[in-house]
Formats: C-alpha cells, sequence, structure tokens
C-alpha cells in the first residue's frame, strides 16, 4: 500500500535465523568437526531414481554411508528447504525448480576443482540456460514431456499437441497433466512460442486455447496419467516420458511421441543445498555419480536419458535407439529446457491455471 | 464434583496438556497465517506483514468466489446425502439387538483404520471404465458406464469419506431418544409417518445439525478427493489453496483464502449455536 511503511518488518526468515542460531548454541559440537568429515550423506533425491548398487558401491569406494530421503515432487523439495536446510548434502531439484532455488540463494556454488569426471558429460550439457557455467549443478538425468497413446486407439499418427488441444476426435479420451507450468508451457509450443514466453498476451491465447479444448478433456491428472493410460480411463495422455516407458515395458499397444512443435527438456540436476553439513562428501557423491560406470548403471536401472556422453557408450542398443528416451535431433532442437520466469509470472500463470480449472 | 478451585494441583495437571498442545499445533501457527495473510511477498522465500488487504481483495475475484461458491454446493450436496443415508443407518444400529451394536458400530468406524490416499485409490480401482463395479455389469450385460472424472465421483467420493462423522453423532441422539415419546406418539393416534416427523425427528434434530457441521467443514476444505476423483471441472477451493502452499509459492494468498473459508466455517457453527440454543430436544 502506497505511503504506509510498516513500524516492525519482520521477515520470517530472520526468526528462523534467530532459531537457527538458538540452535546451533544448544548443540554440542562434535569432536572431529574441525578436522574431517564424519563418513556419511544426506541425498535427497526422487523416489525409484537411483541405481541398484550405485549407494552400496560408493559406500564401499569411499567409506561413506549414504542415507537417502525420497521427495514426491519439486514443491515438496523447495518446501522443506524453504526454511532452512535440515540437514541435506545433496540434493536433485528439476531445471527450473534449481533456477529458483539459486535465486534464493538455496543452493551453494560446486567447487569444480573436486568434480574431474565432469568432462564425462556431454559439451551440450556442460552448459545450461538455468544455471549459466554451471556454477551450481551437474546434470543428472533429462527426459521430455510428450503424448502417451494407445496406439489401437488413435488414427493416423500423433505428432502435434493438437490431438490434445483442439482435435475433437479424441474427445473425453484425453488427460492432460494437472500442473500450471507444464501445460501451459506445451500450449505455448502449440502456438509456436518459446515456453518461457511472459508476454501477457500470449497467456491470454493459452487461456483461451486451453478452455476451447477443456470440452475434450477428460481429466487434469496428478502425474498419474500412465495409470489411467494403461487401465484403458483415456487413450491419450501428457505425461514425462519416463513414466509412459513404465508402463510401455507392460503393455505393447502404448507409444509415446515428443510433438514435433517442441516440447520441455527437464532436466534434474544434482546441487549442494545451502548449510550442507558435508560438502566434501556431497563433491566426492556428485563426482562419483558423473563416473560413466556408475550412470551407466543407473540409467539402466531407470531408463531415463543420460546426458553423460562416456556412459552413454557404456549402454546397448535397445536404450540408446528407444525414441521415448532420445527423441530424433530435429524434434530434440526444438525442446528448451524451463526456466524459472519470477514470482510475478508463477503468480500470472496459476491464475490462468485457475480460471481455465474453473471455466 | 468438586469446584476447581479447590484442586489446583488438579486443575493445572489436566489443564496444561491440552492448553499447551492447541497453543503450541495450532493457536501459534494459525496466528501465523494470519499475519501471512496481511503480508506481501518481498522475495522468493521471504514475506513481510505489511497490514496489507491485497490478498483478500484478490481473493474477492469473481473467479474464486466462484470456486468458493463451487464448493459450498458440492459440500451441500455431500452431507445432504450423507444424512439421507446415515439416518437410517444410525437408526438401524440403535434398534439393532445389543450384542450386535459394538459390531456394527466398529463396522463404521473400519475405514479409518486405512488411510484416505489408499482408500480414493480403492475407490478409483472400483469405479473406473475397466474397474471392478463396470465388470460385475459387464456380466449381465450392462455399462460400461463412465463413473470417475466428474462432480458425482467427488460427491461420491466426499459421501464415502465422511460418512461416518454423520452417522456417530445420529446414533449419539437416536440413541438416547426416549422411546416413550414414540409409543406416546403411536397409542394416541399418530401414523408411523407423522410419529417420525412431529416427534422422532425434531428430538434428533441435535444430532442432525452436528452431524451437518462435521460433514460439511472438512469437504469444503477438501481437495484430495477432487484431485483423483474429480473432471477436468472438479477444482474446489482447497485445491486451490493447496496450489497456493506449493506450485504457486504465495502463503500469503493462500492464507487469504484459507481464512476466507474459514468466516464460511465460523458462519456455519454460529448457525449450529443459533439451532442449537432453540432446541427444546435432547443435548448435543
Amino acid at each position: 500500500m502506497t505511503g504506509y511503511t510498516p513500524k516492525f518488518s519482520r521477515k520470517r526468515r530472520s526468526i528462523l535465523q534467530g532459531l537457527g542460531a538458538l540452535g546451533l548454541g544448544l548443540t554440542f559440537l562434535p569432536r572431529n568437526s574441525l578436522s574431517e568429515e564424519e563418513k556419511k550423506l544426506n541425498f535427497y533425491n526422487w523416489d525409484t531414481y537411483i541405481g541398484e548398487t550405485t549407494l552400496a558401491d560408493f559406500e564401499k569406494a569411499t567409506g561413506i554411508e549414504v542415507k537417502m530421503d525420497l521427495f514426491a515432487d519439486n514443491d515438496e523439495l523447495f518446501a522443506k528447504l524453504k526454511a532452512g536446510n535440515p540437514g541435506y548434502d545433496v540434493i536433485c531439484p528439476t531445471n527450473d525448480n534449481l533456477e529458483r532455488m539459486i535465486k534464493a540463494n538455496m543452493v551453494t556454488p560446486l567447487d569444480h576443482a573436486k568434480l574431474p569426471n565432469f568432462k564425462n558429460l556431454d559439451p551440450v550439457f556442460q552448459d545450461a540456460a538455468f544455471d549459466p557455467g554451471r556454477k551450481h549443478s551437474v546434470p543428472y538425468l533429462w527426459g521430455t514431456v510428450g503424448v502417451g497413446f494407445r496406439k489401437s486407439k488413435v488414427e493416423g499418427t500423433v505428432d502435434s499437441w493438437k490431438v490434445l488441444f483442439e482435435d475433437d476426435k479424441y474427445a473425453g479420451r484425453i488427460a492432460l497433466l494437472g500442473d500450471a507450468k507444464v501445460v501451459i508451457g506445451s500450449a505455448l509450443k502449440y502456438l509456436g512460442q518459446s515456453l518461457n514466453s511472459t508476454d501477457p498476451a500470449m497467456l491470454k491465447k493459452v487461456e483461451e486455447l486451453l478452455i476451447a479444448g477443456k470440452k475434450n478433456v477428460k481429466v487434469y491428472a496428478d502425474d498419474n496419467g500412465q495409470d489411467l493410460l494403461a487401465s484403458g480411463d483415456v487413450d491419450l495422455t501428457m505425461e514425462y516420458n519416463g513414466d509412459i516407458l513404465q508402463v510401455m515395458a507392460e503393455d505393447d499397444d502404448i507409444s509415446y511421441v515428443v510433438p514435433t512443435e517442441g516440447a520441455e527438456m527437464w532436466q534434474d540436476c544434482l546441487a549442494i543445498p545451502t548449510g550442507a553439513p558435508r560438502p566434501e562428501n556431497a563433491h566426492a557423491f556428485i563426482n562419483f555419480i558423473m563416473d560413466p560406470e556408475v550412470e551407466a548403471g543407473i540409467a539402466k536401472t531407470v531408463q531415463y536419458g543420460t546426458p553423460n556422453a562416456e556412459a552413454k557408450k557404456l549402454m546397448d542398443k535397445a536404450y540408446l535407439e528407444n525414441p521415448a528416451i532420445f527423441p530424433p535431433a530435429e524434434v530434440v532442437a526444438k525442446c528448451e529446457p524451463a526456466l524459472y520466469l519470477g514470482e510475478d509470472v508463477t503468480k500470472m500463470r496459476d491464475e490462468t491455471w485457475t480460471r481455465v480449472q474453473a471455466a | 464434583m468438586d469446584s476447581w478451585r479447590g484442586n489446583l494441583r488438579v486443575f493445572w495437571t489436566l489443564f496444561t496438556p491440552g492448553t499447551f498442545w492447541l497453543l503450541v499445533f495450532f493457536l501459534i501457527p494459525l496466528a501465523g497465517l494470519f499475519q501471512d495473510s496481511f503480508s506481501d511477498k518481498i522475495s522468493i522465500t521471504e514475506t513481510a506483514f505489511t497490514g496489507t488487504f491485497a490478498n483478500y481483495v484478490r481473493a474477492f475475484d469473481t473467479v474464486y468466489l466462484t470456486i468458493i461458491w463451487k464448493s459450498i454446493w458440492i459440500s451441500a450436496v455431500a452431507t445432504a446425502f450423507c444424512l439421507l443415508l446415515a439416518y437410517p443407518i444410525a437408526f438401524g444400529i440403535c434398534f439393532a439387538p445389543a450384542r450386535w451394536k459394538p459390531l456394527l458400530l466398529l463396522l463404521v468406524i473400519l475405514p479409518f483404520w486405512i488411510n484416505l490416499l489408499i482408500r480414493t485409490y480403492a475407490l478409483i480401482a472400483v469405479f473406473r471404465s475397466q474397474g471392478y463395479l463396470n465388470l460385475v455389469l459387464g456380466w449381465i450385460g450392462l455399462g460400461p458406464f463412465e463413473m470417475l472424472y466428474n462432480n458425482g465421483a467427488v460427491i461420491m467420493g466426499l459421501v464415502y469419506v465422511y460418512m461416518p462423522f454423520m452417522v456417530l453423532p445420529l446414533y449419539a441422539t437416536i440413541e438416547r431418544l426416549d422411546r416413550s415419546f414414540l409409543e406416546a406418539s403411536l397409542d394416541l393416534g399418530g401414523s408411523q409417518v407423522q410419529t417420525f416427523f412431529k416427534v422422532t425427528l425434531p428430538l434428533t434434530m441435535p444430532g442432525i445439525i452436528t452431524g451437518i457441521i462435521l460433514v460439511f467443514i472438512p469437504c469444503l476444505g477438501s481437495f484430495l478427493t477432487p484431485d483423483m476423483l474429480g473432471g477436468a471441472n472438479a477444482i474446489m477451493i482447497g485445491n486451490v489453496i493447496e496450489r497456493q502452499f506449493k506450485a504457486a509459492n504465495d502463503y500469503p494468498f493462500g492464507s487469504a483464502l484459507s481464512f476466507l473459508l474459514m468466516y464460511v466455517t465460523f458462519g456455519a457453527l454460529a448457525l449450529r449455536a443459533y439451532f442449537a440454543s432453540r432446541s427444546k430436544g435432547v443435548d448435543v
């Protein structure tokens, strides 16, 4: 409000810092705190997102015991660290969330001298728009958001977002993701724009497109589009490639395509949150993950795209030639990562999304 | 019983834990939310109290009012179905043989032993287009019906989840109903229908009101059920609030919406107090 100056501007952060200082004061420092880090590491990761033996191998190689906690989505990760790091050494945020955390000083810069395996990464992944110079993160796995569909229930080839946004042919058999960022981003791609567009006029067009197409949408799936597809509740769904890959393994009739207009290409990254108790171990762990053998082991288990060029050489043909993991180069060229667009744009998009859902 | 003044030590022993709990885990967080609802976002992670009304002004945008109104409507329908179904159930339990009562009541509360999320997934497995119900209907040549992902599914889900909150207070009042009133009404020539509407219903009104409150309020704030069972139009105000605390990262606006919802709840409670004060029937 104009002209109003609060006398006491009490910031949540400062209270928490005060509490944190109090907590530190009450804690007895461990005896070895000034010498070497204890052989432990807290890793905050997605579920089913690590190789079968990765953590055990790391312990064997370094003696550092890894305790892995799981989060379900980026919001959970962000909320948990927002009020201060509860003790994690390595986290695995997705690109735009990572960028937001960098801007909020929630992650610390990496010491690349301690990450010699960084050279194994594919050069295109050695830099990123959301983390220029890779100062704060290294890529872990990547993928796309595209269209999962039941082959026997669609006519011709599916290669455009049109089937989800504007095609009455599939009315009532479509699921979109229940995520403002992804749906609006994909619609922007369909309209020939960057998915990071902040143009209000463009956003208005997206809103009209989504509202007009809503009559065809059966449900905004809460990241369970693959289940709806597998159970036959819908025949086309917007989903993350890895989720569709899971059901493709069980059902030959299901396929996945990245529309030719391009799509979101996401990267989950490894980063060290601010206040991490054991940064040395964290660097050792991140470096270990970028070892070709280790990364290949992870990619074999979770079946997502690896950014590690050396690891790729160790993978079999079925993985390398799977179009759901590695879309054709000309499509990849049209894909882009989502950027963090600022709180105002987030709010604008959230309001658009509310209007679409309420329409 | 002695006055609490005579047994101060006992009083404080009993009084302290509950008060402590209420204060630390309810009132203080609630005060934080209240303050947040008058705050501005000053960075990605920080809010500053400025006394602004902007969040409330934003909450009165048509789109949010429409969603609140729709939530009230859905909750009201779900509550009505709960009442219609729960009344006969509660009545049945009250008039069942005494040795069956504990078992019947146990059956009512049994679903609470399973997590809401799991139960909702179970509902999906039963009602989806290739679910168990359509499978059975298919045997007699019917269907398959599309039963999920619409407002009806949300209402069904809410009725299923909150039914026990209606059955239990109804059971409590019907159980305490003096049956001689019913006999008197019938003896004096009232029909069964007249007896129900003129004697039973007014006397059990406090239980009905309590049940309505206990079901309506959680329905109004629910977000999991519309999220999982609802279709493209299923958004309720609980979903909008949830999103403010997650994806939209807008605590001040989420807090303002929460408090708006709380005022609606206070309204409902005031209504209950009003009915209770008018009621000449059994205490609730």
